[in-house]
């Protein structure tokens, strides 16, 4: 060994070098091994399945939290109104679940709608604003209040607290932006041919 | 012995603090310190990565390149050890404390980088630093980086809204004020 080493210096370098790299690489393909994390990719994907409203009809504070509950706490899948039935059988597709009727504690299904704020009445109060979860609300205190439509998710919230009940919530408006086929009815549909036709793509 | 280690700490932390006394490691004190919170997280997971690589470059010194006879490798085996540190610390980070890789988050693999962490492994050795002696530098240099990361990132955040005269604004002032603090830290050369 030693000899080695005085005979070739540079050999030596070289071989001591590979070697803590040698040694290095494998303690770091240990940790990712030992250490590996399976991250919570699960959450992210029902988060996407969520509508995204943070209405917190089911209980939970926004759409995330739910969907942490849903992954974590073995939360029901079915307590998201906005989502509705669709929304439901996405979840329970995604997760290897029997789809379950809607929870009807936590509100119905709706068509989906935006709130409207009846300008004139408004006398500036400002709830709704606080009221928003997405800050589709825009106005100071003392002036007139609107709603940004591209912004609200129709989530009901700003309702209620209005004290003299001039927020409406309108059915949101067919346009050529979200016109689209109509899909046929599954029940009366005797097969599903293909995976995507059952009713989940009605979801998006 | 104590008074031994306390002397390298308060030496490692203010006389020779590596930022403002020694110059190394200005990149992430420019680079992170816009914001507190910032600072914080890298001033953490520096001190975590400093102690460790210190060690742990002191140990390959000592048990791989002087019995070799291969001192003149000391640079490029550190560098190695220092990458491996980092990446080791992120991956046990992200296992054991997910909380805590969020808010080190981006700091963590940037110190890879960080010059101090290389100055503090090739000074163990021009010191003749033993291992306990080399962890407790590593440890002195992340204090003293963190102190003073922590501090100019205050004084930063006030910067940003304090009426500094036109040519003076963003990184013009910032280097003005590492230099005053610079010289308040040179204050300090009589202390040990």
């Amino acid at each position: 060994m030693i000899d080695f080493i005085i005979q070739y210096p540079l050999l030596a370098a070289i071989a001591a070098l590979v070697s803590l790299g040698a040694v290095f690489g494998a303690l770091l393909g240990f940790a990712a091994v030992r250490f590996k994390t399976e991250g919570n990719p699960i959450v992210d994907q029902i988060n996407d399945i969520l509508p995204q409203t943070q209405c917190g009809q089911c209980g939970h504070p926004g759409c995330r939290p739910y969907a942490e509950a849903i992954a974590n706490d073995n939360e029901p899948i079915n307590k998201c109104p906005p989502g509705g039935e669709a929304g439901i059988q996405a979840l329970a597709d995604l997760l290897d679940l029997e789809p379950i009727p809607l929870d009807e504690e936590h509100g119905e299904e709706k068509v989906k709608a935006v709130a409207y704020i009846r300008e004139d009445e408004c006398i500036g109060c400002t709830k709704c604003i606080q009221a928003c979860p997405v800050d589709a609300i825009l106005g100071a205190a003392k002036h007139m209040h609107t709603v940004i439509t591209s912004e609200c998710t129709g989530c009901d919230l700003c309702v209620e607290p209005c004290p003299v009940d001039c927020i409406d919530m309108i059915p949101e408006q067919t346009t050529l932006q979200n016109w689209h086929w109509q899909l046929p009815d599954p029940v009366s549909r005797e097969v599903e041919i293909i995976a995507t036709d059952a009713p989940r793509n009605r979801a998006a | 012995m104590l008074a031994d280690y306390s002397i390298l700490l308060i030496g490692a932390i203010l006389v020779n603090n590596f930022v403002l006394v020694q110059f190394l490691g200005l990149c992430p004190f420019m680079g992170v310190s816009n914001k507190l919170e910032t600072a914080m997280g890298m001033s953490m997971a520096t001190t975590f990565v400093l102690t460790l690589a210190s060690a742990c470059s002191n140990l390959t010194y000592h048990l791989l390149l002087v019995p070799l006879g291969l001192e003149y490798l000391k640079t490029i085996s550190f560098i190695l050890v220092i990458a491996v540190v980092v990446q080791f610390t992120e991956m046990v980070v992200r296992k054991s404390s997910p909380l805590l890789h969020r808010v080190l988050g981006v700091y963590l693999p940037l110190i890879t980088t960080n010059c101090a962490v290389l100055g503090v492994a090739l000074l163990n050795i021009n010191k003749d630093h033993g291992f306990m002696q080399s962890l407790f530098y590593g440890f002195g240099a992340a204090v003293g980086f963190s102190l003073v990361l922590v501090l100019f990132a205050a004084m930063r955040e006030r910067l940003a809204v304090a009426d500094v005269p036109e040519p003076f604004k963003g990184p013009a002032i910032g280097m003005v004020t590492a230099g005053l603090m610079s010289l308040a830290f040179m204050g300090f050369a009589g202390l040990v």
